[in-house]
């Protein structure tokens, strides 16, 4: 029995302290993940009674060493050179690797982008440790397990597992974008900075990024006040475009569900839910969308909903604060044009009188 | 000639994939097995290369007996030859025992087969969901790895080099390395092409290398399956939302709802918070 307990029993992880957050960057610009994650280390890190730190990783990036600490860093590593202005993944994991293996943080988080996967899942190997993707929830037991609950979404999205990693530090995750909350940068914060060498400065790297083509858009959910949202019930492409002259005529931004993504029908940037982003907007339109969990995880935090749907039974009914069945190719239009008869009576006081 | 290896995986078709209203559980019954459709991406930029410079192809799995099947359609479509590799030993993997094993394999096949120039695989799979274990093979093998593939521009096989688009986030970076390289493959990397007629009728007939443990003397049991995966799931659920029952809106026409709706959200204050008022 005891052997059995001691069997169980997590190795001794003392040296490991801190939780360490990657900053990601293109061009001297901080991805906002960086600061979610920030956010949400700063919560670990706090439970745990540790340091959180951060690593910036670029060429002339000095500021985002100070940015880090303004968004809750205690501590930054910043590490720089000409070679690495673009990211890649040899120089950039080795760095990691070293930073890691010198200064023993018992977490390490990244954001689930293109590039913070391709640099977790090469370090997580070669440490070697556990890696979590694409989490949605964090939180640590307190000491002494001081175990990282790594919760992401699972099964196409209709199931949420918690992940440990026991046996192995540190324990490591990729985040999603838009799901955690930064917190308000403050200029007065004060930490500290740490300058490490590059240790492939002067090596022959194999890869080369020839060129950088910027696609950001103009959609930007996370910040937009007011969604319109549309959902399978759309049917098609065309569609939308109902959607975006509602959206335009009250400033807001098209929203879709994954089905609408899936399907191809519009971009993924456009994707509220859990694999897409989370959202809190002040007002926010589901229309044709059947609510289902996956969705709804991603939108119930917004301050007013509105549901349109053909279906009277469609559960997106139960979370929203207005309910209309009915038919959207009727109603979507109905609304845009009463949102334009009010706009020109506030813009002209005497049309108020034919409203 | 290139000698390309296409990493894949079976996997239930996740989006058939119910919950049980009652019990809250998976109902994985009738849930059908597919190739990872990511998967299918690397295999067709693969064989497209194989049509353009002449190549191998060899397509590997890790996965139970009936795994065969995925991989005779990869026959069918026209890849050279098929590794399964199966063992219980194997189960339980989560992506770093995974990557260990396909490494191993991806050595094997190099040295019975010949040295390997490119290695695809899909930018994740189905059922994992995490993009972890194309990077994890590129690590142990010590390939250059390019990740987020949603084009291949050139293969040149003398300076052995090849450029891609990796799609990010952001927009599109152009990329280029040396062989041998690891690429994961996104959908829009190519349109995957219908097997032939003899295609089909050769995978028909084909079976596959079967690979156990016993086949690979050096291999460590601690770092396979379960005992070899640091991550555990500790508990699953399904996600509730707050739900708020707010009211219905009804009317017989459009402009009538339309303006009933308006009214209450003047009247409200979202109206304040958002400057109409």
């Amino acid at each position: 029995m005891s052997t059995e307990q001691n069997n169980e029993q997590m190795p001794d992880w003392s040296q490991y302290r801190g939780v360490l957050v990657f900053v990601e960057q293109r061009s001297g610009t901080a991805k906002k993940v960086s600061w979610q994650l920030l956010g949400a280390g700063k919560k670990l890190a706090d439970k745990l009674e540790v340091p959180l730190m951060a690593f910036v990783i670029g060429d002339q990036v000095d500021h985002l060493a100070d940015e880090a600490i303004y968004y809750g860093a205690d501590r930054v590593f910043l590490c720089q050179g000409p070679e690495l202005q673009d990211y890649r993944t040899r120089p950039y994991s080795r760095i990691t690797l070293k930073l890691i293996e010198e200064h023993k943080p018992e977490i390490c988080l990244f954001g689930a982008t293109g590039t913070g996967r391709d640099l977790a899942g090469a370090i997580a190997t070669h440490l070697p440790t556990g890696l979590t993707a694409d989490t949605t929830e964090l939180d640590v037991e307190p000491h002494p397990s001081r175990l990282l609950l790594a919760s992401r979404p699972a099964f196409s999205e209709k199931m949420m597992a918690t992940i440990l990693c026991k046996q192995y530090r540190p324990q490591m995750a990729t985040a999603r974008a838009g799901v955690f909350q930064a917190l308000p940068r403050d200029p007065e914060r004060k930490g500290e900075i740490v300058l490490i060498a590059n240790p492939t400065e002067g090596e022959q790297i194999a890869t080369e990024v020839v060129n950088f083509i910027e696609q950001t858009g103009t959609v930007n959910l996370e910040e937009a006040e007011i969604i319109v949202s549309g959902g399978r019930g759309l049917g098609g492409i065309e569609p939308f475009r109902l959607l975006k002259e509602l959206a335009d005529e009250l400033g807001g931004q098209v929203g879709a569900s994954r089905a609408c993504v899936d399907a191809g029908w519009i971009a993924h940037e456009h994707q509220v839910g859990q694999t897409g982003y989370t959202v809190r907007p002040k007002l926010y339109f589901a229309i044709g969308i059947s609510g289902a969990v996956q969705h709804t995880v991603g939108m119930a935090g917004s301050d007013v909903i509105i549901a349109i749907n053909k279906d009277e039974n469609a559960p997106i009914f139960q979370f929203a604060h207005y309910g209309i069945v009915g038919d959207l190719f009727q109603i979507v239009p109905a609304i845009t044009a009463e949102v334009k008869k009010r706009k020109a009576a506030k813009e002209d006081p005497t049309m108020a009188f034919k409203v | 000639m290139l000698h390309i290896v296409v990493c894949i995986k079976q996997v239930p078709d996740s989006r058939e994939i119910r919950i049980d209203p009652v019990t809250n559980t998976l109902i994985r019954q009738g849930v059908p097995s597919i190739v990872n459709f990511y998967d299918l991406h690397g295999l067709e930029e693969a064989l497209r290369i194989k049509d353009e410079l002449g190549a191998c192809v060899t397509v590997v799995t890790m996965g139970p007996p009936p795994a065969e099947k995925s991989l005779k359609e990869c026959i069918s479509l026209g890849a050279d030859r098929a590794v399964l590799v199966t063992d219980r030993k194997f189960a339980g993997a989560d992506t770093l025992a995974t990557s260990y094993v396909l490494a191993k394999t991806l050595e094997k096949v190099a040295e019975e087969f010949g040295a390997i120039d490119m290695v695809f695989c899909g930018k994740q799979t189905l059922d994992g969901d995490t993009g972890q274990v194309g990077p994890g093979i590129a690590c142990r093998l010590d390939l250059e790895q390019l990740t987020y593939v949603g084009k291949v521009i050139h293969v040149d096989p003398e300076k052995r080099r090849v450029r891609v688009e990796r799609k990010l986030e952001d927009g599109i970076e152009v990329v280029e390395t040396s062989f041998p390289v690891l690429i994961t493959a996104l959908k829009e990397l190519n349109k995957v092409r219908r097997a032939p007629m003899p295609g089909m009728i050769r995978a028909a007939r084909f079976k596959p290398t079967v690979w156990t443990t016993n086949d690979f003397p050096d291999i460590e049991i601690s770092k396979i399956g379960l005992k070899g995966s640091p991550t555990i799931v500790s508990k699953t659920w399904v996600p509730e939302v707050r739900k708020v029952n707010g009211e219905k809106i009804a009317g017989v026409a459009p402009e009538q709802i339309a303006e009933q709706l308006m009214e209450k959200l003047w009247g409200s204050e979202l109206a304040q918070k958002l400057g109409w008022a």
